[in-house]
């Protein structure tokens, strides 16, 4: 393999890891924090998808500027986290803590299987298409090969964003501090006076809000169809736990090897692409029962 | 047990009666299509169709003044709810024809349980050419062409506009119809065109949202042609990847079943690549755009939907087409008031019949022989999305082997000259 | 870990006063009734025998979930056994039913070997997760060498001889809802006795209490590993099962959401309990049937909702409801739904 084309699957594992990380960033902090896998995850990085097409489909009807999609796409994360997230956590999931983990699991599952039929309802069953972030921005022409830039220079740049951001968030903000507590021990964070519910909630809307944002930045480069979350979901299942459950930082090293492990795979053996992802969390969690940065936790006696 | 019984007692009953049931107060039907899943792209358009067929026909009085009724069947359900479904539809509701199915998979399934529960069934929208040439059947029809004779018509539409080509890569989704229309694909091109060479194969998943690893590895390759069988999301996913990114200045892509895409894509597919339709189906059929019949049809879909039908539309409409004539000519042929199951397979068996397109008729090994159309992408303008131009309308009847024979054997016979043997006829737009 | 199953070891195993016996009763009384159903409800043969051969799968799961690990998985073994069916019938056209089964058992033993050989050093996320895993390299693996396995429209599985003599859809699809049911009840007696076993007690302490097993000596894995092993062939007979009355096997039989519907029928049916397995999956069938010929556009929804409402309104499951019920009408008995609260 030369180098002209080690670097040009390097650019492609890049971009796809960068928008695969995104949405396991949100599963993984919701992971950390409330100890729920979130199957519902899928759906409302798919309904994020869908409300960005609709929103950018009617403001571009009017005939505004096509640069409008991109504060388009956060109002519909926001959108998506605060009208979906909330209630889910208020009104299902808050009912459950103390409910054994595979009930937990199932609410999701359920909520998942609800929220699968409402998009098909809301937006019926034909393929959208909605282009115009990734056009407004053009392509840049590499080794002879063409990229757009949205898909190589801005997934990348976002989700190193969110990375640093959410890292600068938890360690250094008040809130964040009290997320972290209430991670660490729920009952001891309940006795200083930490109101844990509320964490809860707020967790799991900006949980929500990374889903849905991971779906309106992939909006642009993808069909969104039904059914579209339901492959996300299980991709960012392995992402987050080959990364170790609830490590931020250990998401985005998971995504990158998945990511880069898929387009080397594309280029070299293609056949054998689709099973990089569950091969590389396989190999990773025969050696690292925990995940790469996962922690081991003491089993109760 | 209860169908023995009842055999036993219409065999004891026979000799008494005429050889003739009685008018039903409805013919009933059932129907198998993707209501949910990403084949709901055709699914749904056919059932949307199918309403109107059969409000049309009971707004004539129905066949022989009795109307039909149809049961839908969600082939996205799974596999356990399809077969149960479709018993049910055929055994308990009395279903006298079944419709079944999109997916050839649930082709696969369903055509040997109709033949053991002998109710007669259409195989309406599935490609897989193997059905008949693996069983034979006497309850399974299949009322339109099959992915032989659809991938050879884009093979020949390929050798007769694009000649010189000497480089292609093949970008399929990675199930069943991706592979084995390749496969079609690929060994006909080998004794066509030998000099043609394959420099890049790939599958991604079914479903996948990104290709833009594979695109850049195509520009890369730079190939002369790019051939994808895919459909739905995934068609529109990677056409408007390599659209974006230049591929398709550099490249002819080959799209076997775009004409389904056509509206989605709007200006993202730009002149000059190859479109077909998985048989004569398109909005604007050069020879059927001006009859009465296709135009009020079409006036009544875009009210209905608000778009233009896709090739599923016209698939339904060939079975409906067939299901209707070969009624009316069991009771033609029969002077009966209605026929009976062995005289509606009589009549079944060599069918002509007229959907949408052009007329087809059903071979001795019940395929039926449609025709096929090709043509190039064109953005006249008229649209807001690409129409065709340089059409070809092929004749069904070469595109498909000799009865009893399988088309990858009978294509590996072929040779160079198979193209100019095809009947063809040409349309500018 | 917190634990699911809704049943202390030990509850299958005191039997006491009038409500066993009951049970029993009500247990005959059921599989009578199923035994009757080809001449009561005919055109419901087919469904319940998809529903059984479900169940066998589900009660699988269930036996994991009674040592508190729930595999995200086990449409593994499924799938495995179901495709071992179909390539012996391609090689051997006409091999007896028997012999498809075992084909097909036997290859769900030796891939649960394999796998469980790995996975049982893993215990919750991670058991679910690895076995997940697992199951979507056999399904890649399943659509990626389509020349030997149909791909995603799978292979046919042509219909096997029963005792030499090859027969028509109707009597064999009456051999093989017999054969189910037969299968239903004396695997659904060997998992209750083979609970009551030794091995099977320290199988279920390994929910409670794992580490004071270790403190006597005894290996939690290799009794987790021998559960396993019973739950991939009994998840093996379901596929085999399944394969037979369907006639196609195709890769729908490993897909992840399959693995999850065979936990969502074990939580329905009540965690834990052997013939909340059969009563579930009768259940989850005919609910899914049903809705989907009536409410098309909606059944997952309604599906959803329904599993919701079992959730949150009885985590016991169908059987919690049933247990409720009859111990209020004899002894009365804590509920079992309390006792997961740890």
């Amino acid at each position: 393999m030369d180098l002209t084309i080690f670097l040009l699957a390097l650019f492609d594992g890049i971009s796809y890891a960068a928008l695969v990380f995104i949405v396991a960033l949100g599963l993984t902090l919701i992971f950390g924090v409330m100890r729920i896998l979130n199957v519902a995850h899928g759906s409302l990085y798919a309904i994020g998808a869908y409300a960005t097409v609709s929103l950018t489909g009617f403001v571009l009807s009017l005939g505004l500027a096509p640069v409008l999609s991109f504060p388009l796409m956060l109002i519909s994360a926001v959108l998506v986290g605060v009208l979906l997230g909330g209630p889910i956590e208020w009104l299902l999931l808050r009912r459950i803590y103390d409910k054994p983990e595979v009930l937990q699991l199932l609410v999701t599952f359920a909520v998942f299987m609800i929220l699968e039929d409402v998009q098909r309802l809301v937006w019926g069953t034909q393929p959208y298409f909605q282009a115009s972030a990734l056009q407004a921005l053009g392509n840049v022409t590499l080794f002879g090969v063409t990229y757009t830039v949205y898909q190589l220079i801005l997934l990348s740049v976002v989700a190193m964003g969110l990375l640093f951001g959410l890292r600068f968030f938890l360690r250094h903000t008040v809130i964040g501090k009290l997320i972290l507590a209430t991670t660490e021990d729920r009952e001891a964070a309940q006795s200083i006076g930490i109101d844990a519910d509320r964490v809860f909630l707020f967790t799991f809307i900006v949980g929500a809000v990374l889903a849905g944002l991971g779906g309106a930045l992939a909006s642009p480069t993808t069909s969104i169809l039904p059914g579209m979350g339901a492959d996300m979901i299980v991709l960012s299942f392995a992402v987050v736990a080959t990364a170790g459950l609830g490590q931020i930082e250990g998401a985005a090293v998971a995504a990158l090897l998945i990511g880069l492990g898929r387009s080397f795979a594309i280029y070299v053996w293609p056949e054998v692409a689709v099973l990089v992802p569950y091969l590389i969390m396989v190999l990773v969690l025969l050696v690292r029962p925990q995940g790469l940065f996962g922690t081991s936790v003491a089993r109760k006696i | 047990m209860k169908k023995l019984l009842l055999t036993t007692a219409i065999c004891v009953a026979m000799p008494l009666a005429a050889m003739a049931a009685d008018k039903p107060e409805a013919l009933k039907i059932g129907m198998t299509t993707f209501l949910t899943g990403p084949a709901s792209v055709f699914g749904v358009p056919a059932r949307d169709a199918m309403d109107i067929f059969v409000k049309n026909l009971n707004a004539e009085g129905g066949i022989n003044g009795v109307p039909v009724e149809v049961t839908y069947i969600d082939e996205g359900a799974g596999a356990e709810a399809l077969t149960s479904e479709y018993r049910r539809v055929a055994e308990t509701e009395g279903a006298e024809v079944m419709l079944a199915s999109i997916s050839s998979g649930n082709c696969q399934t369903l055509a040997p349980l109709a033949e053991d529960l002998k109710v007669p069934n259409l195989m309406w929208d599935c490609g897989t050419q193997r059905i008949f040439e693996e069983g034979s059947y006497d309850y399974v029809f299949r009322p339109q062409g099959n992915a032989t004779s659809e991938m050879l018509a884009a093979v020949a539409y390929l050798l007769k506009t694009h000649p010189d080509f000497k480089t292609i890569a093949v970008v399929n989704q990675d199930y069943a119809w991706g592979r084995d229309s390749w496969d079609i694909f690929r060994t006909a091109l080998e004794v066509m065109k030998p000099d043609v060479k394959v420099v890049g194969e790939f599958f991604p998943k079914f479903g996948a949202p990104d290709f833009s690893t594979e695109i850049s590895r195509l520009q890369a390759l730079r190939p002369d042609v790019v051939l994808s069988t895919s459909w739905g999301g995934d068609l529109d996913t990677f056409v408007q990847q390599a659209f974006q990114r230049g591929l398709m200045n550099n490249s002819t892509f080959v799209l076997p079943l775009a004409e389904s895409s056509l509206e989605r894509l709007g200006s993202s597919l730009p002149a000059g690549h190859v479109v077909g339709a998985r048989g004569d189906h398109y909005f604007l059929h050069p020879e059927r755009r001006d009859d009465a019949d296709f135009q009020s049809f079409m006036k009544q879909y875009k009210e209905a939907t608000g778009d233009i039908p896709v090739y599923s539309v016209f698939h339904a409409s060939q079975a409906f087409a067939a299901l209707k004539t070969a009624y009316e000519k069991a009771i033609a042929d029969n002077g009966v008031d209605w026929p009976d199951e062995d005289q509606l397979l009589a009549a079944l068996k060599g069918l002509e019949f007229q959907g949408l397109g052009r007329s087809l008729h059903m071979r001795e090994d019940n395929q039926g022989v449609e025709s096929q159309l090709m043509g190039t992408s064109a953005q006249a303008g008229e649209y807001p999305f690409a129409t065709l131009e340089n059409i070809m309308i092929f004749d069904g009847e070469g595109l498909l082997p000799p009865v009893g024979e399988t088309s990858i054997d009978w294509i590996k016979g072929l040779d160079a000259s198979f193209v100019d043997g095809l009947t063809v006829k040409t349309y500018e737009n | 870990m917190s634990d699911i199953s809704q049943h202390s070891p030990s509850r299958g195993l005191v039997k006491s006063g009038s409500l066993p016996s009951m049970r029993a009763l009500l247990t005959l009384l059921a599989v009578l009734l199923l035994a009757a159903v080809p001449f009561i409800a005919p055109s419901m043969q087919l469904l319940i025998n998809l529903a059984l051969a479900k169940g066998l799968a589900v009660l699988g799961v269930t036996i994991l979930l009674r040592a508190g690990q729930v595999s995200f998985g086990h449409a593994l073994f499924f799938g495995i056994s179901a495709y071992a069916g179909a390539f012996l019938t391609a090689s051997l056209p006409g091999a007896d039913i028997v012999l498809v089964l075992i084909a097909g058992v036997l290859g769900a033993a030796l891939s649960g070997l394999l796998v469980g050989l790995f996975v049982v050093r893993y215990r919750g996320i991670f058991f679910g997760m690895l076995n997940l895993a697992f199951s979507m390299i056999f399904w890649s693996i399943l659509e990626k060498f389509y020349h030997i396995t149909g791909g995603a429209d799978g292979i046919r599985l042509t219909r096997p001889s029963v005792l030499g003599m090859a027969l028509e859809r109707d009597s064999f699809e009456a051999v093989i809802f017999y054969l189910s049911v037969v299968l239903m009840v004396g695997l659904g007696w060997f998992t209750l006795r083979w609970f009551a076993s030794p091995v099977g007690q320290i199988f279920q302490t390994i929910k409670t209490n794992e580490t004071r097993l270790e403190y006597l000596g005894l290996s939690p894995k290799r009794a987790l590993l021998s559960g396993y092993l019973l739950s991939a062939m009994l998840c093996g007979v379901g596929g085999s099962l399944m394969a037979m009355t369907q006639g196609v096997v195709t890769p729908e039989y490993v897909w992840w959401v399959r693995s999850a519907e065979m936990v969502f029928i074990a939580v329905l049916g009540g965690a834990g309990s052997v013939r909340g397995a059969f009563i579930g999956a009768l259940i989850y069938e005919i609910v899914r049937v049903y809705a989907s010929a009536f409410a098309g556009d909606i059944w997952q929804m309604l599906l959803g909702g329904f599993l919701l409402v079992i959730i949150l309104f009885a985590p016991g499951g169908i059987m919690g409801i049933a247990d409720s019920l009859i111990g209020k009408g004899g002894k009365s008995r804590p509920t079992t739904t309390k006792e997961d609260a740890q």
